[in-house]
Parts: C-alpha cells; structure tokens; sequence
C-alpha cells in the first residue's frame, strides 16, 4: 500500500505519521505541498498534524487552499483514501472535503493528554481492525478540536453514520469529563459521505509500540493497509 | 530617526548601561570619542548578559571536561558524544526579566531562542523542558505570569514541534517581582556533522537568514542585565515577539543548507542581535567583520544603524558560506519562504565595520570587543552558617497523616499536570517517559538508546548554605536521571542570582559555584554549556539563590527503565540510603511547621554515588522497575507520589524507634531512593546492599487501596490523589 504525507510548512507530526505507516507495512513518502500531482500509484494521502501556516489566518485556512489540494481532491472524487490528523482534520474542513468546522478548546488552552475513542464502526477502510464500540487508548494534543457543526449537518453526520470516532472513557462511554475539548455529539472523527475520507483530531500515529504509551493506535493503519491487495 | 554624530553625554552612556569606567575603557581602547551606533554595540557586547564580566572569574573553576564532552561552554551549546557516531547538544537559558514584563511572549522568545542555539550547531532538537519559579500564590500578579508564562512555553514549543517533556515549577514570595523562566533544549546531530560560530576564509560571504529585522527587542540584553523597579513595566517595548511558525521553517532551511555542504559557520542572533553574532563569528575566527546594513532585510522602513544592530527581532541566523554556493543557498531558503541576503563579508582587518548608506557607522577593533570587555572580581562575603536542627526539636503540630496531605495538595508538592498538559509532550513518539516522574525519557530515533532528561535545585537550601546547595542541586540531578536507569553524563546550569553588586548575593554566587564544581567532579557529570543571569532583583528584593542545573544521562536501552508508580501488589519497599531525619530547611519544616531555618542537609558526594550506582545497576539488570527518590518532603511524600502514580497503597509499618516518625518520615537526607521489588528480588537487594555496605531496609508492602503511615495512619490513595491533583487548577480558576 503506497501512502504519501503531504508537508506543509509548519506541518511537524509527518515524521510520526511516516513511522506509523511504515512499521504498518506501507510505503510512506512525504509529498511538498507544492506539488501539483500525487505520486503515482497513491492509494492513501495522509495530511498530518502541525501548524501548517503558523495556524495563521485559521488553522488549516491556508492549507486548504495550497496547490497540492487539488491534487487531494481529486484523489478523493475518484474515491481514493484520504486521512487527516489533527491539524490534517483542520484542513480537510477548510478544503471543503468534510463538514464543519474545529473550534478553540472548550478551555481555551492547548491540551495533550491520553484520550480514549470509542469506535463507531468497524466496516470502513480505517477501523476493520477494531470491533465497534470498542475504546482505544490513544492521545490528543491541540488547542482548536471543538467540533462544531450547523444542526442539519450534525444530523445528517448522525443519521448516516458518518461519525467515526466520540471522546469517550475507557469503558466506551461518552461522558462530559471524558469530552474535554467541547466538541458537539463527543464527535472526535468524522468520515465523507462515501466513507473514503477520515479527519480526526486524536493522533493515533503516536501510540503504536508499548515501549511509548501503548499500541491502539496501530489498528488504525493495520485497517488502511490490509485494506490493499499486497504488492507482489 | 538616530543621526550617528550626536554628542556622547554622561547620560547617554547611563542609559546605555555602561559604568563612567567602563566608557572610559572603552574611548582608551579606540581612542575617540565613539559614534552612537558604536555607543549602542558595545553596550551590547559589554553587559552582564553578553559578557559575563561578574561571573567568569568564578566559571573557570567548573570542570567542563570528560572523555565524551565534545563541546564545553563557549559555543552556543554543549556537545556530548552519545555513541555509535550521535552526539547530543544541548543547553538552558533564561528568559525572566522580558517574561515578567510580558509573560506570554517573554516565555515563547526563551523557548524560541534556545531551540534555535541547539539547531544553530547542526541538531534536530528532540525535546524541551523547563524550569519556572513565580512569586508566592497570594501575590496579584502571580495566577496572570503563571498563565501566560505557561501558554507562551507551550505556543512556541508546540508550534515548533518539539516534544517539552519535563520542568519544575515552584512558588515563593522571594519571586514575587522577578520571576524566573528557564528553557532547555536537547538536540540530536552526527558527531562530524556539529557546526560552529568560528567564521574562516577571507572574503567569504556573510549571509543574513530568516525572518526581517525591526524595532524589538532593541537593548533586551542591556535590559536583562539591570535590576528592575516599579518602572520597569515600561520596558515592554524591549520584549521580542516570537513566531514559532518562522523558527520551523528556519530549523528545517537550516538543516538542509548545512546539509548541502555550503555552511562555513553559522550563529543565531540571540542577545544583542545582528551585533553579538557578527561579533563572536569573527572574533572566534581571528578575522574582521564588514557588513553593510542596506542589504538587511528589515520590516519597517527608515531604520537606523543604530536600530538594527540592537534589534532582537527573534528567527534570524547569520552564516559564513563557501564562496560559490550562495545560489544553492538562496534556492533552500526560498523553497521554506525565508529572507535570504548576502549582508557583508569577512576580512583580514580584525576590525569591526558596519557600513550603512554608503556611510561607515561604525569601526571597532572585533576582538576587543568580546576579550576587552571589563572582567570585576567582585567583592563577595560567605553567607553566615546556619544551626543544624536536630530532629528530637521539632514538635510535630499534626498528625503525619494530616501533614502529608498537606504537603501532598500544597502549592509546590502539588501536581503540575494543569502546566505540562498544556504542553506537547508525545510529539516525535519517542516519549518513554512523560513529564510526572523523577526525569523525562526521550528515546534516540528507534531506540534502543535514549535520553534521561531533568532540571533540578532546591533555592531554600542555596541560600541557607550556598556551597552545599549547589552539590545538592547537581546531585539531585544527577539522582534523578539515575532514578530512571540512566547514566549521568553532563550538565548545563542557568545561574539565577541577585545584583553581583551586592557582596551578600555575589557570595551566593560563588558559593553555589563552587558547590556546583564540586559536585560535578565527584560524580564525573562535567558542565558543557549554560547562562549566568544576575540582577534578579526588584527594589532591592533579591531571589532566591537558584542555579538552576539540567541533567542529562544515557539509557544504552530505554526498555529497560524504572518509573515512579507502584507496578503491583505485594511487593516489598526499601529504602536505600542513610536516614538522620534532617528537618533543617526542610519542607515539613516551611510549609507544615512555618519555620524557614536551620542547616540544609549535607551531601556526601562519595555515598551519593555510591547509592546511585547501586540503584542503576538495579534497573539495569531488570530486577527493579519501580524506583523514587526521596527529595522535597523526605520518604512520606515520595510513597504519596508512588502510590498516586500507580493507584495501589502500600503498609509502611517499619520506623525506627531512634527518631522521631515526622523526621523518619519528613526528614529529607540526601542521597536515597525508594524503590520497589517482589519478595525474591527484594531479599537478593537487601543482602546485595548489605555485603557492600549500603544502608538498605525494607520499610513495607504495596497493596490496597489507601497508603498506611506507621501508627495504623492511613489515608486513601483516592484522598491522595485528588488533593495532589486540585490546588493548581482550582488556583488558576480562582476557587483556592
């Protein structure tokens, strides 16, 4: 499975993401975001986290808008596999390709912590691995995750099942401690309509070996890579 | 606009912070009178901050030098050889006068400008940590400088992308008017891809890099380097503004510049900007220094010769390059969106010149310049001897049960987690241990080695006896990277002190200084780079006396380490190391007792290693994973924090009937660890210590659910826990 890792200036958890999907078994390369075509025979782009752009303007905002997206557009109309991590959710907002939008922390503070996610669904691309409803012990780390979305588009998130991941406790329940950035519906992930594209602030990237924190986050791109025929 | 021929009067040499004697020396060196732009650059060059002109008498006695210091103090960080060709660079430096002024942007501009002196010599930083004293909580300004101190530490770090993985932060009232804010990075570099300030070769390029020169921070080390007043919030002008986001794209330009092979010489502008950096790359190469300021990049227009040779407009490098590759430069540093312009070149003239307009604003001999600047064996007087307090003269005002959760949820013992979550310390995945523990863990790219990482001083025990607080300070750190199976490799202090004017505080100075070397030659843990910052004072209040020491110390495998928390029940707890029970300067004194006096507790050099080794061999071999040592609040509070970070209790029934149970329990003698082993393990550990001498006894067993003091005192690790955890944030949302 070919996977490319747009970079960013300010773009800072490629490297974690490249690692991530290395030790899955794809073939990661980081892509500058200048270029205008993927690498050929991309299957999954992958838009990491950081602070593309300082975060100027609006996290993501510039991003959104840089040559290399078309590029990610397109892949994504042809159906192809697209993830967004942290600020990578941020930009796949802004570039239109998923609804809503993230907000300030319901503190108004940068947070980094471990964070469980109970998984909605286990039938996409990204989450075969896990069983639904299971809780997987990963971490966040951002000052703007609060979800927030228009009531129809919540609705709709909701009644197509269409969320992927809720900020939950370690037993899978959606509780207020547990929703620490505010985010509306507990909604930490959320999937496109036809279910090819992922944005999500938590960053499993950073929690796949038990040396560092624990390995839930691995199913994630064991999922993405299993979901390739292997290359001979 | 500042014409450079205006009369040079007493009062303009006052403000520019010079002493009548030093102009003198300085019109005697040249031998005119000087220009204002020349006024301004030797200001620069000649304040405490640059030069160092109080402190580096008493410096040379530190020992810098080890088999695997490739770099000491000098450069713009250390340099250790960490083996199989990878050397890591590291160093801390203050930031407390601007972050008192403007805490958010004072704090974001330290972290900025020492993540840029570790990749300035070629590393990759990799982690971050810190060490922060505010003055007491009831102080107005104290909640608002914690605030934005910690927001600014965390919006550079975390923008920039380096993992801030550990720190300190303590309050008291002796910081009430002059905070202290010190940052530390560690970075990452191949032994022979390490870059200097040294400039060589006639006539090459001196290139400017980075982001545009303006108006601030125009004398900030001239302001780092005066005492403060109630005036001084006037001074927020000369606080840079940092941009973290510029900082990234300068590490990753920088990198693959000096990757391409066209980079000579290279050094940040920190302190005193364009001057200080043009300054050290020529005079540290024996050459002169042309530039010509209409090439700088600036960000506002008509500024002066003046203006932009004090700027501290932060994200800025300047280079020597390989004649010829200036094009391969520019293509690097355009591709990041940078600002990239040949400002001057060297010269075989030693001399100093600074063109602008086509006019010469200033012409100065260079070496002068830094080896000239004024050197004071300032007049210092030992700081009178303290009583020992003997443990049998303290009554206890409470119970010990009562006592400790006291300590537990007070504002110094209490948990920091509101501060470092707003940090990112999981970045890079390499975060073996996290911010919490006796020292953070980084591990090196895919391991199997790592990096033990931790900043370490008791002040109360520095100004109660400064030459046995400075050893305590390096042994503490040096026992907490031990804590977590690392060996102790090297260190970089930030020396945090008062007016050197003053003989009482210059006597701290020194003392502390010598504690320092001592120590540091007794456990093979040299010096390798660090910051002095005097003047730390406000109408006259001195602070505390705080060398601030960062430790760092190699894991051969980061697998195998040992952390805090109580791993299972069942298990036997030792304390390893010797027990008086020392109450002087103790926290169960202060905070439990009210009583801020007596002697601190000695430090054996020989026992600490002693101790210390035996603890490391331990971890190393696997048959110890839970290890504390026992420092702030003695053997009461490190089973507190054990049972806390685990959530298992533990029945500690063994006291000595010889000592008092508070001082058993509160006594804070140095040199000891708690640790935690099952039944077989244990008893091999007990008669291992026993053949070689080490004091070793078992003082109880993990398990339940509360933590049982002797005396059938028990209290819940929930209650633990929850007091340990709610001072902070209850203070910063004002409910406390």
């Amino acid at each position: 499975m070919k996977s490319a890792i747009i970079v960013f200036p300010g773009s800072n958890r490629e490297g974690d993401m490249v690692r991530a999907l290395t030790s899955a078994g794809s073939d990661a390369q980081k892509v500058w975001h200048a270029e205008t075509e993927l690498p050929k025979g991309t299957d999954l782009v992958v838009l990491p986290g950081g602070f593309s752009y300082g975060d100027y303007l609006r996290c993501g905002a510039i991003a959104g808008r840089a040559t290399v997206m078309d590029a990610v557009r397109a892949h994504a109309a042809r159906g192809g596999l697209v993830l967004g991590v942290c600020n990578g959710f941020q930009i796949l907002c802004e570039a239109g390709l998923l609804p809503g939008i993230l907000m300030r922390n319901a503190n108004l503070k940068f947070i980094c912590h471990r964070q469980f996610l109970r998984v909605e669904r286990s039938d996409t691309a990204f989450t075969r691995a896990y069983a639904k409803g299971q809780a997987i012990d990963v971490c966040v780390a951002h000052g703007e995750g609060n979800y927030t979305a228009d009531e129809e588009t919540l609705k709709r998130l909701e009644g197509e099942g269409l969320v992927a991941f809720r900020y939950s406790d370690a037993q899978g329940h959606t509780t207020p401690d547990a929703n620490r950035n505010g985010s509306m519906n507990a909604i930490a992930g959320i999937y496109s309509t036809k279910l090819n594209v992922l944005g999500m602030m938590p960053h499993p990237e950073n929690l796949i070996e038990d040396l560092v924190g624990g390995t839930d986050g691995r199913g994630l791109f064991e999922s993405l890579v299993s979901s390739f025929p292997k290359a001979a | 606009m500042i014409r450079n021929d205006v009369a040079i009067t007493p009062e303009l040499v006052k403000e520019h912070g010079l002493k009548p004697d030093e102009y003198d020396r300085f019109v005697n060196l040249i031998g005119r009178e000087p220009t204002i732009t020349e006024l301004g650059i030797v200001s620069a060059m000649w304040n405490e901050h640059c030069s160092y002109k109080s402190s580096r008498i008493h410096l040379r006695g530190l020992p810098t030098k080890a088999p695997w210091v490739i770099q000491g103090p000098g450069e713009n960080a250390g340099v250790i050889d960490i083996g199989d060709g990878q050397a890591c660079i590291f160093k801390m430096e203050s930031h407390n006068h601007p972050s008192f002024i403007e805490p958010y942007q004072g704090a974001a501009t330290g972290v900025g400008g020492i993540l840029r002196d570790v990749f300035t010599m070629g590393a990759r930083p990799i982690a971050s940590l810190n060490f922060l004293r505010f003055g007491e909580p009831d102080h107005p300004k104290t909640a608002h400088l914690v605030s934005g101190v910690v927001a600014g530490i965390g919006g550079y770090g975390n923008s920039f992308g380096v993992p801030t993985v550990g720190g300190s932060v303590g309050f008291d009232k002796r910081y009430n008017g002059n905070i202290l804010v010190n940052a530390m990075a560690v970075g990452l570099a191949r032994t022979d891809e390490i870059f200097y300030a040294k400039a060589t070769g006639i006539g090459n390029p001196i290139v400017y890099l980075g982001s545009k020169t303006g108006r601030d921070g125009i004398h900030g080390a001239t302001m780092a380097s005066a005492e403060f007043d109630d005036a001084s919030e006037e001074k927020r002008p000369t606080v840079q503004v940092g941009d973290p986001f510029a900082e990234k794209l300068l590490l990753e330009a920088c990198l693959e510049l000096m990757k391409s092979g066209a980079v000579i010489a290279i050094q940040d502008m920190g302190a005193a900007g364009l001057t200080s950096s043009a300054v050290e790359m020529g005079a540290k190469g024996n050459l002169g220094i042309e530039l010509d300021l209409d090439k700088v990049p600036c960000r506002e227009e008509g500024m002066t010769a003046y203006e932009m040779m004090l700027s501290e407009s932060q994200e800025r490098m300047l280079m020597v390059l390989k004649p010829g590759m200036e094009k391969e430069a520019e293509a690097i540093f355009h591709k990041w969106g940078l600002d990239f312009a040949v400002i001057g070149k060297t010269t075989d003239t030693l001399r100093f010149v600074i063109k602008h307009g086509g006019e010469v604003m200033a012409d100065l001999p260079i070496k002068e310049l830094g080896d000239e600047a004024p050197l004071y064996d300032r007049p210092w007087v030992e700081s009178p001897k303290q009583p020992v307090i003997l443990p049998d003269s303290v009554k206890a005002p409470m119970s010990e049960a009562e006592a400790l959760l006291k300590l537990i949820g007070s504002p110094d013992q209490c948990s920091k987690r509101w501060v470092w979550e707003q940090y990112d310390h999981l970045i890079l995945g390499n975060t073996v241990q996290t911010p919490g523990g006796d020292a953070a863990i980084v591990r090196v790219e895919d391991g199997p080695k790592g990096l033990a990482l931790t900043t370490d001083v008791t002040p109360r025990y520095c100004e109660a006896d400064p030459f046995e607080g400075g050893k305590q300070a390096v042994a503490e750190a040096w026992r907490n990277i031990t804590a977590v199976g690392g060996l102790p490799l090297a260190i970089t202090d930030n020396l945090n002190f008062a007016s050197p004017e003053r003989p009482e505080s210059m006597g701290q100075f020194v003392g502390c200084v010598r504690g320092i070397g001592e120590a540091c030659k007794a456990l093979d843990f040299p010096v390798v780079s660090g910051n002095v910052s005097l003047y730390n004072e406000t109408n006259g209040q001195g602070i505390l006396p705080t060398p601030a020491i960062g430790g760092v110390g190699l894991m051969d495998d980061v697998a195998l380490n040992a952390s805090i928390a109580f791993k299972s029940e069942g298990e036997v707890v030792i304390l390893i190391g010797a027990t008086t029970g020392w109450l002087g300067q103790s926290i169960y004194l202060r905070d439990v007792c009210g009583r801020e006096e007596g002697a601190p507790p000695p430090v054996d050099l020989v026992v600490e290693k002693r101790n210390g080794d035996f603890v490391r061999q331990l971890i190393r071999s696997a048959q110890v994973r839970t290890v504390h040592d026992c420092s702030d609040g003695g053997i009461a509070l490190a089973l507190a924090e054990m049972a806390i970070a685990g959530n298992i209790g533990a029945d500690i029934a063994v006291a000595p009937e010889d000592m008092p149970l508070n001082a058993f329990l509160f006594g804070e003698d140095q040199g000891r660890y708690l640790i935690a082993a099952d039944q077989d393990a244990a008893a091999d550990i007990l008669y291992e210590a026993g053949a070689i001498g080490i004091p070793a006894a078992m003082l109880g067993v993990t398990g339940g659910d509360a933590l049982i003091l002797p005396g059938r005192q028990a209290i819940s690790v929930k209650q633990l826990k929850a007091t340990h955890e709610a001072w902070l944030p209850n203070y910063m949302t004002g409910k406390s």
